[in-house]
């Protein structure tokens, strides 16, 4: 169980923590999203909670379940000190999707907000490279949103080199390895 | 393999020593189809488990060695049978693609699994629904994964078909355009 975590997070944010659940040790907590940034770095720099890893971050689309705000980003951080584990939550709207980014937080975030954003169309403000991850780049959409048909496909014309995240002289120093021992 | 040429009973002039047993004759055309289907070089295009399955195939359990197709080669300028094992997505159409034009006629393509072949279980927004979308096909492979016997079934099929002499799906589909090509020029006319 998770009492001091809850504990510590009342102290600091008290009536800001809009829901809380623990399911059989799974500590939640919902967050406002003008707060939740904050909540984060409170998360990882507190010594007492000491949350050093971001396991994940990824999002929920309550369409169905009628669900308002429509989204919510959801973000699993677990403390190698003290082995404990928090899910923090924060609502987002259909008309406004935009998170303050935790990549200044936890650099190993952006991949997983690149990913919200491709899936979900939820936008991380201050993210570094802002962009889609899994599908191409002629995809339109956001494949896991509840409202887009299942089997909907776009098609890549254009090659993609899909290694856009290296430098130029990486790739250059990559393309001039030969790739065949014999030919060498 | 196929070759049904007749041996020649001839004496050598001046000689009545009988000719050695290696000697027969054939075609020119037989012979080519004959050492063609006996010596694939399989490319391997593999993206799932499919690919696991191959390897097996070309280990020495199942040995695809006995079948004269065991030199895999990882470039395709160096390959005429392209395996295109496991799931293609949408965004590595065009890789796939790209290396199956670097590939040397005459060449083939053979399906592996029901991913490659019909998209699978992935009925999905990312998944090309059969790489014949983009490529020829020539043989397909039922399977989810096709066994090593299923695969190499595929092969021998396939040498079947070189050895009878048919086209190459590559080459019925550039036939077809070359004639529509040439109606629409004759249409013009």
């Amino acid at each position: 169980m998770a009492e001091f975590v809850l504990e510590n997070l009342r102290r600091r944010f008290g009536d800001a923590l809009q829901r809380v659940s623990d399911d059989h040790g799974d500590l939640t907590v919902w967050i406002g999203r003008d707060r939740v940034h904050e909540m984060l770095v409170h998360c990882k720099r507190d010594p007492e909670l000491d949350f050093c890893f971001c396991m994940d971050v990824t999002a929920v689309d309550y369409l169905s379940l009628g669900g308002d705000p429509r989204f919510a980003v959801v973000y699993h951080l677990y403390s190698l000190k003290t082995g404990k584990r928090i899910r923090v939550k924060t609502g987002v709207p259909e008309d406004d999707p935009v998170v303050d980014t935790a990549v200044d937080v936890w650099k190993a975030t952006d991949w997983f907000e690149r990913e919200v954003y491709d899936m979900f169309g939820i936008r991380f403000e201050g993210h570094p490279n802002m962009k889609r991850i899994l599908c191409h780049r002629d995809f339109q959409g956001h494949a896991l949103r509840k409202d887009y048909p299942a089997d909907l496909r776009w098609k890549l014309l254009r090659p993609d080199d899909l290694l856009d995240e290296i430098s130029t002289e990486e790739m250059q120093r990559i393309r001039a390895r030969v790739s065949h021992p014999i030919s060498e | 393999m196929g070759l049904k040429g007749e041996r020649v009973e001839t004496t050598r002039p001046g000689s009545d020593t009988k000719p050695p047993e290696s000697v027969f004759t054939t075609t020119l055309d037989k012979m080519v189809r004959w050492a063609r289907a006996g010596s694939l070089w399989p490319l391997p295009f593999g993206t799932a488990c499919c690919a696991i399955e191959f390897m097996s195939v070309v280990s020495s359990h199942y040995d695809l060695a006995r079948f004269g197709a065991e030199v895999v080669r990882f470039s395709p300028r160096q390959s005429d049978m392209m395996i295109v094992a496991g799931t293609v997505v949408d965004k590595q159409a065009p890789i796939l693609k790209l290396i199956y034009e670097q590939m040397c006629s005459p060449k083939w393509v053979i399906s592996m699994g029901v991913c490659a072949s019909s998209g699978g279980f992935y009925r999905a927004y990312h998944v090309m629904q059969g790489i014949d979308e983009i490529v020829p096909v020539d043989v397909y492979v039922p399977g989810c994964p096709p066994t090593p016997e299923g695969l190499i079934y595929a092969i021998m099929k396939l040498q079947e078909k070189i050895e009878r002499g048919e086209p190459s799906h590559y080459q019925v589909v550039l036939d077809r355009e070359a004639a529509e090509a040439r109606e629409r020029k004759l249409a013009r006319v």
